[in-house]
């Protein structure tokens, strides 16, 4: 089993941290091979950032991926780069709070997910990301969701341990919007 | 039985034949910096960084521990070599086209950083060892073999006075420029090439002492002329002077 | 065993630097390979190393160059455009016999080229990394922990051959991120000795009879004689053909078709290898983990004018890795080339489909 990710976003929405919080569950709970890249360009600030993940029980191939089986967008500008990006039976989620492009493939499942709300309701936009992250685990059960929680207190926890409760609301409820997305499609 | 009142000085090789044109200061200056070496009992300690150019030449005379650099790179050598032996005594040996051309973002970076080493800069304001071309030293209307009318600024830009462009710089300790066109001179040039070393064994960081010098066989001169040319002409362009001293 | 780590490539090779008694980097700023300099910035100081910023390319490996003349393991980094100009210093580390590693973390090029991730440099990297026909130990990691391991064999190599030795990497293996396990690293004590292991290195005379000469050939040390020095490097560059030929040969024994690449490539080709063995198709995988000495013995005891063909894929258009396949292979079979440049990565379809292709 090899799955393969793609999160873009705004420098800002916490993109890297998504796709790491990923790379490092698998590489430092499970015996999962792992890749992260992130992608770099010239500029610094204001641009889109996206990174990918390739989580696999074998040894991984291409740490960046043509086509991936998971595609997460969190603005616009990332759903219009990236939404061809899918493999065919693949998924897109899209933070469905800013982006307005539709996906409209019909081999493609899309995920909505009503991420920058719900992490303004909950009191961090910062938040977002955990959201996100919390969604892709309950539709993709790629990564067990406690390890993942864990791996969010001890990375984003160490120095800022009293956001670990706002993080874990964030994180339980993408969850169940995922998982409930997971069931419909079954 | 005799008094011997002079003789090679230490550090120079014994029996060794020197690679320098007849007249050339270049010898003068590598019999000075021996001498300060030997004096401050620092020749078994000491290190040089080998510019190129006739001032490679020098390999064949100093008798002591040497690297040799890249043309223009001599001061990026020795200030990863001197942080990673800073017991070691360092000096670079280099001439204008070096120190001054190809190397000055070299020169002027480990200046900046006020690297602990000495710099030993030759400015006969040619290229000796290729064959008497236009140096950043070369004075205005003088005939090079790449400025066969001499040298104009408006197309060559003007002579670069490296002491004065150093003195700009906060970092460096000790910057001064001599001659050994004469004793009286040759005297102080000793002393303030002792000083550097000092400020060195101090770890004061950057000295540079610059010897104003000459090139008899590319400026067209016997030996004498080329002293004269240098007392009457270079050193206007040139003056000598402590610029600096920490 | 060493715990998981999870790095970044240019992370963990200058952390396995550090623990393999690196003590003096001097760097340039240059995509994608800044958290090279920026690591060592941070962790010099920790280990009583010496980190410099040089003022470009050139002053850096230069003080690279400075710093093995005395004696310490020392290293530099850049990527393409930048390791071009630190070819006058590689050049020099050669003529000098100094050993020092140098990491070319490839982008696009020629020129300035794209900062992405590519294979361009194989070339330069092989065959001419400055002037004066030298050659280089050229070792290219897959994967992190190859890289890690590479980075610890490079500066034994550097030693053991008193040369200058290149790790091949490339901007995906420079800022990805894989776990790794980090090697132990060497007591202050031990790398204080291997240090006064090299006696010839530049300190100041203290008595010894002779001088401390690091020369670099026979342009101004007249004791020295350029052929005789040249005679002596091909001598040994000799050697290498047999004593340094390392490569990944895997499942190839009853292949019919062989895909070959280095480097990041090459893990996008074990990837195939695999997918094509699920589709029936019997591929293997030939894998050279040094690209010089380049491994034509993995090539030769292959049943050449049996296969079906041999894919060579690489991040590089032209072609340069799968000349020396062509070389080697001598047109006793057919060779295909999957290719990408540009920062684009090499599709892992390209290369299957160039394997289905000379199965029909």
């Amino acid at each position: 089993m090899e799955k393969s990710f793609i999160i873009a976003g705004f420098g800002g929405q916490g993109v890297m941290v998504a796709g790491q919080l990923l790379s490092y569950t698998a590489c430092e709970t499970t015996d999962k091979y792992v890749t992260y890249f992130p992608s770099y360009g010239a500029e610094m600030r204001g641009g889109t950032a996206n990174c990918y993940v390739v989580i696999s029980d074998d040894p991984v191939g291409a740490p960046k991926v043509n086509k991936a089986d998971y595609v997460v967008c969190l603005n616009d500008p990332s759903m219009a780069k990236f939404k061809d990006a899918v493999a065919p039976g693949g998924t897109i989620f899209v933070n469905s709070s800013v982006v307005t492009i539709e996906e409209t493939r019909p081999d493609v499942h899309v995920v909505k997910v009503d991420a920058g709300s719900i992490a303004i309701e909950l009191g961090n936009p910062k938040c977002l990301n955990l959201v996100i992250v919390g969604a892709i685990i309950g539709y993709t059960e790629v990564l067990p969701a406690e390890n993942v929680l864990q791996t969010a207190f001890k990375k984003l926890g160490a120095k800022r341990p009293e956001l670990n409760p706002i993080n874990e609301a964030a994180f339980r409820r993408g969850w169940e919007i995922g998982h409930a997305a997971k069931e419909a499609n079954a | 039985m005799m008094e011997k009142v002079y003789s090679r000085p230490a550090g120079i090789f014994e029996g060794a034949v020197t690679g320098f044109c007849p007249g050339c200061m270049h010898s003068s200056v590598c019999k000075i910096v021996c001498e300060a070496l030997d004096e401050l009992g620092q020749l078994d300690n000491a290190c040089y960084v080998q510019g190129v150019g006739c001032c490679g030449l020098a390999v064949t005379y100093f008798d002591m521990d040497t690297i040799a650099a890249p043309h223009g790179r001599a001061c990026a050598i020795a200030s990863s070599f001197k942080r990673c032996s800073p017991e070691t005594l360092v000096f670079t040996y280099q001439g204008d086209g070096d120190l001054a051309a190809i190397g000055l973002a070299e020169t002027m970076s480990a200046a900046n950083r006020g690297e602990n080493f000495t710099v030993i800069f030759v400015n006969n304001g040619i290229y000796g060892m290729t064959g008497g071309q236009m140096a950043p030293t070369t004075l205005l209307g003088a005939k090079t073999t790449t400025t066969p009318d001499g040298r104009n600024e408006k197309e060559h830009g003007a002579p670069m006075h490296m002491c004065e462009l150093l003195n700009q710089l906060d970092a460096p300790a000790y910057i001064a420029r001599v001659t050994a066109a004469d004793v009286p001179n040759a005297r102080k040039a000793k002393a303030a090439v002792k000083k550097a070393f000092q400020y060195q064994l101090e770890g004061k960081g950057f000295s540079f002492v610059e010897f104003v010098s000459n090139c008899p066989t590319n400026w067209g001169m016997s030996p004498l002329e080329s002293l004269d040319h240098v007392h009457n002409v270079v050193l206007k362009e040139f003056p000598l002077g402590e610029f600096r001293a920490k | 065993m060493a715990e998981k780590i999870f790095m970044k490539g240019c992370e963990a090779v200058a952390e396995t630097a550090i623990r393999a008694g690196c003590r003096f980097f001097a760097g340039y700023p240059i995509t994608p390979q800044n958290d090279v300099p920026e690591y060592f910035a941070r962790r010099m100081p920790q280990v009583n190393g010496v980190f410099i910023q040089g003022e470009s390319e050139v002053a850096s490996s230069n003080m690279a160059y400075g710093a093995a003349a005395a004696g310490v393991r020392s290293m530099t980094s850049s990527s393409s455009c930048g390791i071009s100009l630190k070819s006058e210093a590689i050049s020099w580390m050669a003529g000098a016999r100094l050993p020092v590693v140098i990491a070319n973390f490839q982008r696009g090029g020629p020129g300035i080229g794209t900062i992405q991730p590519a294979q361009q440099d194989y070339m330069q990297a092989t065959h001419a990394s400055g002037n004066g026909g030298f050659r280089m130990l050229v070792l290219s990691p897959s994967n992190l922990q190859e890289a890690v391991d590479m980075t610890w064999e490079a500066f034994e190599l550097a030693d053991k051959y008193s040369r200058p030795v290149l790790l091949l990497m490339d901007g995906f293996t420079g800022t990805m991120m894989e776990p790794v396990e980090l090697p132990e690293p060497l007591s202050e004590e031990q790398v204080a000795a291997i240090r006064a292991t090299k006696t010839w290195a530049a300190r100041g005379k203290h008595g010894a009879p002779e001088q401390h000469k690091v020369m670099c050939g026979p342009g101004l040390d007249t004791r020295i004689s350029q052929m005789g020095m040249n005679i002596e490097d091909d001598k040994l560059y000799k050697t290498w053909q047999t004593a340094e030929i390392d490569y990944e040969d895997y499942l190839t024994e009853d292949a019919e078709v062989i895909i070959t690449a280095y480097g990041i490539s090459g893990r996008i080709a074990k990837s195939a290898v695999k997918i094509l063995r699920e589709e029936g198709i019997k591929a293997g995988l030939i894998r050279p983990r040094k690209v010089y000495p380049f491994p034509d013995v993995a090539y030769e005891k292959l049943p050449l004018e049996k296969l079906r063909g041999i894919v060579s894929a690489e991040m590089s258009i032209p072609a340069q890795f799968a000349t020396d396949v062509e070389r080697v292979v001598h047109g006793r079979t057919k060779i295909v080339t999957a290719l990408s440049s540009g920062g684009e990565v090499l599709d892992r379809a390209t290369i299957l489909d160039a394997a289905r292709g000379l199965m029909k």
